[in-house]
């Protein structure tokens, strides 16, 4: 069964509270039974394991820091079944019992039942600094003169929120689109729009808040980010987000845990999110 | 060893097909060296309806080596054993498990007395000996298909089946690529990669072999993927050339030879112009369905995918070269002529649907015909040595357009129907899905009849939803799709008339029609239904015949073959999946109507008439 259609799970043991990693990569969903002393059941997150910030297989990604962060809290084994953020991820991971948890999704996303928001972003504008182009509204004139750069979605009638707006006011042909999925053999394919800045192949991208934060603040040359203003674009294209876990839809017992322990570790969740330069909105002690 | 040839039923009404083809002996012993199918095909009946010349190449009659069985892509085969006043007796002599549960979508071959039977991911290939009781695998063939086409492929991981020549069985991965396994021993003989899976590429049709050529095209429109269509070497594997469907002339292999029938489809490098910047590049236009071959035109033909996003918004203009017919030459792959379907498309019709090349009188003159059963709803039928339309008339209820004009090709739209980007547009019909989707009809000569597994499917698309890819929200339309206008059942066989361009009769069913058909010198025709009976009607008056509840939904292709011992059998998959049949997996879930690009809406029902599957049956005596 070496070419089965499982995803790979790897298991992360936490002993009491000392952070002995024992990492095990293994093929399909199997019960494994490392020498833990705690007969408490794993944490199983569902995540892709190639797309920071948000997640990857290294667990370098702030999703993964706030599994830690939980799993840790609770003594709890932490269980990552990797399957790419795509079509069919939440079929193949968390509908299909592989794991019980996705690190992100929208508050009002349907395929899943969300925890309560644990952070709310926008979409940005992002501009290479040296370019001076200070765009902060989808009516600011000079975006009619520019190579805007946004994420397709490709299928379901999807689009970037951008793309509604650039269309509303006639400006769908500066649209130079970059698949959301990419070239799945490179590190983190979504990065590729923010690329595109740092080249100049377009002069602003408009992109999701946490994906432009951390790729500018690895950008070698600087980018400049501004949320887009109004947060809605009447009548109904929404550009800030409320992000939360998700959990299988009935899963209320495990929504409830998950509830109270993002308000355990509220404040070190949110260090986290602004570590990886995650623009956030309404947030606490800001 | 030697085998019996048992005599045929011959009725009075099938001489002229049968005559000269009483060759089995023959034909067993050598395959390559009986001539008695060309000469078969090339002899018009009575009716003056004949598919066209050497279509069926060296084939036996009793044998089913490509997908369709024949280049004309008719699904007819000549054999008559089993017909209309004996069908009542099938029974099934011989059925076998892939191992695999998930939708057997195509067919399998019979070359000689060995059946082939590809399976969806892994894509395993088995060489089944129907000499032996039951039938008996002699060898299995894994090509290793990467398991992250899966994941990275995400939506379908059906494959419609092998082709065979050259003493090779050839056939694709999920993983884009095509392998070549020697037809006796099952080793592989060559491996080419046709497409990267890094980048959303699959490839999930089934090839055809044309002149020492390997025709692939690929899958993945859906995730920004360009379309290509592309030869390979039979010997080696090698690429001899590669056609994309977007993109300048160059790439697109358009050159001097072109000509287009209408003047919308002409000139220069429309696969660029057509679209706004560098999108072409995302444009889709992917060439996952049925391939077709003309010998005396030198001719090849194929329809392309819709243009890549969905969002017609998102791409201005006409989005050349998704939706086109395309016939080209196959030494070389330049385009001798194209007709772009539907120009701009906003509603996901690609047409990579089945070409049926006949040759038949049409309006009172001897015509070289290509029929095209469309998603779109129409049924068109072209002059296939120009490109011309000459008929284009709707099988299902449409309400995106009204009429397709002849002189101009240009389709007269519903423009209110045309869905833009937050706007709300309800009755859409065909949904999505299409009139039909990939699953091919079949032709007979003998009643001149095309049998096409049709959907009565509509779509209401809505207002934008927040939802979330690779960490990111976005906002996207819902799709609901429901059961068309009448009484509530889903799919019909229709029985057209190209010529007159209606339906001669027809057979409603509950669930949309998501198997193939196929259509015999016994006027018997087959085909399956997604809740997983396999049935067999007149092919003169639709009557139901005979039937047989198999294990899963039925979304394969049927075929006939004549085995070893003489006698004709019957050939189908039973495993249920592909677009709609997803929809009965246990992962899938119905309480969400926009489940399945919105399919979920259309057959709510599927999970309690069906269950995942995958088996091969066999029909006899």
């Amino acid at each position: 069964m070496s070419s089965d259609s499982e995803g790979h799970t790897a298991v992360r043991v936490w002993h009491e509270n000392m952070a002995l990693c024992l990492p095990l990569l293994v093929f399909g969903v199997m019960a494994m039974s490392p020498a833990s002393r705690s007969e408490q059941p794993s944490l199983r997150v569902c995540a892709d394991p190639n797309n920071l910030p948000f997640s990857d297989s290294a667990e370098n990604g702030f999703e993964n820091r706030i599994a830690t962060l939980i799993a840790r809290g609770r003594g709890q084994r932490l269980e990552y079944t990797w399957w790419p953020a795509r079509r069919g991820f939440i079929r193949n991971t968390l509908r299909a019992g592989r794991c019980d948890i996705v690190m992100g999704v929208p508050s009002s996303y349907e395929l899943t039942l969300p925890s309560t928001p644990y952070y709310r972003s926008t979409y940005v504008f992002v501009t290479r600094t040296d370019r001076h182009l200070a765009v902060r509204s989808f009516d600011d004139t000079v975006l009619r003169h520019l190579r805007i750069g946004i994420h397709m979605m490709g299928d379901d009638y999807a689009n970037s929120p951008a793309a509604l707006s650039l269309q509303r006011r006639r400006l769908g042909a500066q649209i130079i689109g970059y698949m959301i999925y990419g070239d799945y053999s490179k590190p983190h394919p979504p990065s590729a729009l923010i690329n595109a800045v740092t080249r100049g192949d377009v002069d602003v991208a408009v992109a999701w808040g946490p994906l432009a934060g951390y790729f500018a603040k690895q950008s070698r040359v600087p980018l400049t980010l501004a949320n887009v203003s109004p947060a809605i674009d009447l009548p109904f294209t929404p550009f800030v987000f409320d992000i939360a876990l998700g959990v299988r839809r009935g899963d209320t017992a495990r929504r409830a845990m998950l509830d109270s322990e993002l308000v355990r570790h509220r404040v070190d969740i949110e260090r986290i999110l602004r570590d990886f330069g995650v623009p956030l909105l309404n947030a606490r002690a800001r | 060893m030697r085998h019996t040839c048992l005599r045929r039923v011959v009725t009075a009404a099938s001489i002229a097909l049968t005559t000269g083809v009483d060759a089995c002996e023959k034909a067993r012993a050598n395959p390559a060296e009986d001539t008695a199918a060309v000469r078969l095909a090339a002899a018009p009946l009575p009716n003056g309806i004949a598919l066209p010349a050497g279509v069926t190449g060296t084939q036996g009659d009793g044998e089913w080596t490509m997908p369709a069985r024949d280049f004309a892509s008719s699904r007819y085969s000549p054999l008559s054993d089993i017909n209309v006043a004996n069908v009542g007796n099938l029974k099934v002599t011989m059925n076998m498990s892939t191992g695999v549960l998930q939708g057997h979508e195509g067919q399998p071959l019979v070359i000689g007395s060995t059946m082939y039977v590809v399976t969806p991911y892994p894509n395993k290939l088995f060489s089944i000996d129907l000499t032996k009781p039951g039938g008996v695998v002699n060898w299995t063939f894994s090509p290793g298909t990467s398991d992250r086409a899966v994941g990275i492929a995400c939506c379908d991981i059906v494959n419609r089946g092998a082709a065979y020549a050259d003493g090779k069985i050839i056939y694709n991965t999920l993983d884009a690529h095509t392998v070549a396994v020697d037809a006796k021993t099952g080793k592989e003989v060559w491996r080419t990669q046709v497409g990267d899976i890094n980048i959303g590429e699959t490839v999930t049709m089934a090839p055809l072999i044309v002149k020492g050529k390997v025709l692939v095209g690929n899958s993945g429109g859906e995730l920004g993927v360009r379309g290509h269509l592309t030869a390979l070497d039979v010997t080696t594997g090698k690429q001899v050339w590669k056609a994309w469907s977007t993109g300048s002339d160059a790439d697109v292999l358009i050159g001097p030879d072109f000509k287009a029938f209408y003047p919308r489809d002409r000139g220069a490098n429309l696969g660029l112009s057509t679209w706004t910047k560098d999108q072409w590049k995302l444009g889709g236009g992917t060439v996952w369905g049925w391939l077709s071959y003309d010998p005396n035109l030198n001719l090849i033909y194929y329809g392309t995918g819709n243009p890549g996003v969905w969002n017609a918004d998102l791409r201005p203009g006409d989005n050349k070269w998704s939706i086109t017919l395309f016939a080209r030459d196959p030494d070389t792959g330049q385009a001798k002529w194209a007709y772009q379907f539907v120009k701009h498309d906003a509603w996901d019709y690609d047409e990579i649907m089945e070409n049926v090349l006949v040759d038949m009188p049409f309006n009172g003159q001897q015509r070289k015909l290509l029929i095209h059963p469309g998603r779109t709803g129409f049924v068109y039928v072209f002059d296939r040595t120009n490109g011309e339309l000459l008929k284009a008339e709707t099988y299902q209820p449409v309400t995106w357009a009204k009429s397709v004009d002849l002189k101009t090709g240009e389709t007269v739209e519903v423009p209110e129907k045309r869905t833009h980007d937050g706007v709300i547009t309800r009755g859409i019909c065909p949904s999505s899905t299409g009139a039909k989707d990939q699953q091919p009809s079949a032709f007979s000569p003998r009643t001149g009849l095309l049998y096409i597994p049709a959907h009565n499917v509509c779509m209401d698309y809505e207002g934008v939803e927040a939802n979330y890819i690779a960490g990111t929200p976005y906002v996207g339309a819902s799709v609901r799709m429901y059961p068309g206008p009448g009484d509530g059942r889903r799919g019909e066989l229709v029985a057209w008339d190209p010529v007159k361009g209606q339906p001669v009769c027809s057979i409603k069913e509950d669930l949309p029609l998501w198997s193939g058909i196929l259509a015999t010198a016994g006027d018997v025709v087959f085909y399956g239904t997604m809740d997983g009976w396999f049935k067999a009607i007149d092919a003169r008056n639709c009557a139901p015949l005979w039937q047989f509840k198999t294990g899963s939904g039925v979304v394969g292709n049927p075929i006939a073959y004549r085995g070893p011992d003489g006698k004709q059998y019957i050939a189908v998959y039973s495993g249920v999946g592909g677009w709609m049949g997803a929809i009965a997996f246990p992962s899938v879930s119905i309480d969400d109507p926009y489940t399945a690009l919105g399919a979920a809406g259309a057959v709510p029902d599927i999970k309690e008439k069906t269950r995942m599957g995958g088996m091969l049956y066999v029909f006899g005596f």
